[in-house]
């Protein structure tokens, strides 16, 4: 636990030594405050509840897309810059590695999507909203955080490159989002599998209307730790190859 | 102690590294001197835990590098050709957090670090941004993080590379330095270099080794006499009269240079002594007598010869600083 903690804390400071970070903060923040008002508010009346599922209906893919853009940094960047024989040469296990980015990339990614909170809140303030679906909403978009950046993270690690990484990450990350149009030609029992690999439109659409559906969570958690074991493995049998 | 046996690291199907076996005692400075893709490198970074034996084991202190890789690397730094560096960070500040990613609590970081600061040279420089430092002070700090953790081995491969003379120098004293608290092994491909800093060299060829010793116990090895360089007072008839009839001489080369002569000369068996009394016995004076300048380039050319290196590439590569031509057959084969 203790390297894997000092892993996240010199990866912070590299977040926040590097103007990448901010930017992609910043980014995010700008779209998603565009978005939201201009389409979850609005020119049309709507109920506050409507507003809340709208805003995290598009949160979803900003929060997506930062978290590809701040893992696939985090092995690869390493490995262009030599300081991966750092990490090799010392005691440190292959999961306190992965861990240890995996931690510094959602504490960054977690302080991002919790600094959208004004909007809904402004909601709160001005309509009426439950304090569920707020909390629901923030879970799910926390939970796909965390499995976006555990696919990148896994990218990132068998990537030489950042460029390379990213591209894995968005491949598979598009692979889970659009299972539902395979879902939708293929034929049982495919047809449930496909269903269940949906990223957004089987596990997301719950938490977008307040709802924690604990099979969803399940499915998030799984992704999170099959890509994370994923990287984690694969950082350990590079000492065999 | 350092104790590798049979060990053979393959790259897919290409064999690097290939059965080789040695011992280092403690507080040695072991140089491995081979040419670009001899396999020093790959040599290296399995001692050092980088990567896994294909086949044969590794033992430091008693520890096998496959049964306990983590154990191995704690007692272990490296240094590669590029340091490997968080350009970002302070001096200080990154030793810190290397010493403990190595396994120390931050009090016996803190305790460490003046004295490591100190033997590589970095005392100055504590608070200066990594990236902002000079190639020479990145190569000190890269040693300093190979021995923050206090390790009983400590890996060096290609030190020198990429340092100007003065910085060659430093780096000379803080590798002498660190004799007195580890094992040092280093790779090199600049001869004179692993010749003024080491006390034992390992001749990597072809991922085997071909040799080890001393530079005298190598030049022993090759069942050849001494390579000298004599300067003498006479006439350069008198001198090619000599050495053309005597038994001693295996090969020679003379340059006149005004009343004196240069003689470079290879003695069949180390009969420097008896090579004197003949000169002396001659009316030749002798005025100056030193090992050869090219030694440990001839040596390293025959060992590897003798492993069946390609004579023409391995004559471009380790040419002798003079580079000029020699009456030695073997050195008129290459």
């Amino acid at each position: 636990m203790r390297g894997m903690l000092l892993v996240a804390r010199r990866e912070l400071a590299a977040y926040l030594n590097s103007y990448w970070g901010y930017a992609v903060i910043a980014a995010v923040l700008v779209i998603d405050g565009l978005l939201f008002n201009a389409f979850a508010l609005g020119n049309q009346p709507k109920y506050s509840s409507k507003v809340i599922e709208e805003f995290f209906y598009f949160s979803f893919g900003t929060t997506v897309i930062a978290s590809i853009l701040l893992t696939m940094r985090l092995v690869a960047e390493e490995r262009q810059t030599g300081t991966i024989v750092l990490i090799d040469s010392s005691p440190l296990g292959a999961w306190q590695l992965i861990g240890g980015k995996y931690l510094s990339a959602m504490v960054v990614l977690a302080t991002m999507v919790l600094a959208t909170m004004y909007m809904p809140a402004l909601v709160f303030v001005n309509g009426k909203v439950s304090y569920g679906h707020i909390f629901a909403g923030y879970t799910g978009l926390l939970l796909v955080a965390a499995s976006v950046a555990a696919i990148g993270t896994f990218a990132s690690a068998i990537s030489r490159s950042q460029l390379v990484a990213g591209f894995v990450s968005v491949v598979i990350t598009v692979a889970f989002l659009v299972m539902w149009l395979l879902a939708k030609v293929a034929e049982p029992p495919l047809v449930d599998v496909f269903s269940y690999f949906s990223l957004f439109d089987r596990h997301y659409r719950g938490f977008m209307r307040g709802q924690i559906n604990v099979d969803d969570v399940v499915f998030y958690l799984s992704i999170c730790f099959v890509f994370l074991m994923l990287a984690s493995r694969f950082m350990a049998g590079r000492r065999w190859r | 102690m350092i104790e590798v046996q049979g060990l053979t690291r393959y790259y897919g199907s290409f064999p690097a590294v290939r059965d080789a076996s040695f011992k280092i005692e403690d507080r040695e400075i072991v140089g491995f001197l081979g040419l670009n893709g001899a396999g020093k490198s790959t040599m290296l970074r399995v001692l050092a835990g980088l990567q896994m034996p294909s086949a044969g084991t590794v033992r430091v202190g008693g520890i096998d590098a496959t049964l306990a890789p983590d154990a191995l690397r704690r007692r272990i730094g490296f240094l590669p050709e590029d340091p490997p560096l968080y350009r970002e960070m302070r001096v200080a500040e990154f030793l810190r957090w290397v010493g403990q990613v190595k396994g120390c609590t931050r009090a016996e970081v803190e305790a460490e670090l003046p004295k490591v600061m100190e033997t590589c040279q970095l005392t100055d420089t504590a608070n200066a941004v990594i990236g902002e430092l000079s190639h020479g002070y990145r190569k000190r700090v890269g040693i300093a993080q190979a021995i923050i953790h206090k390790p009983s081995v400590v890996i060096l491969d290609e030190p020198i590379s990429g340092l100007d003379p003065r910085q060659i120098v430093e780096m000379r004293k803080v590798v002498r330095a660190l004799k007195s608290f580890a094992t040092v092994l280093i790779s090199s491909h600049i001869l004179s270099e692993i010749a003024q800093t080491v006390d034992r060299i390992l001749v990597i060829h072809r991922g085997r080794i071909v040799a080890e010793g001393t530079e005298a116990q190598l030049s022993g090895s090759l069942g050849d006499g001494a390579r000298l360089a004599v300067v003498v007072r006479g006439k350069l008839g008198a001198c090619e009269e000599l050495l053309g009839k005597s038994e001693l001489v295996d090969g020679y080369e003379l340059t006149a240079n005004g009343e004196l002569v240069d003689i470079a000369v290879t003695l069949r068996g180390d009969k420097r002594e008896a090579f004197v009394k003949e000169l002396v016995d001659a009316g030749l004076g002798v005025r100056q007598i030193q090992d050869s300048m090219g030694e440990l380039e001839q040596i390293f050319l025959e060992l590897t010869r003798a492993a069946g290196a390609p004579a023409a590439l391995e004559s471009k590569q380790l040419r002798t600083p003079q580079g000029r031509e020699s009456h030695d057959p073997k050195e008129a084969d290459a």
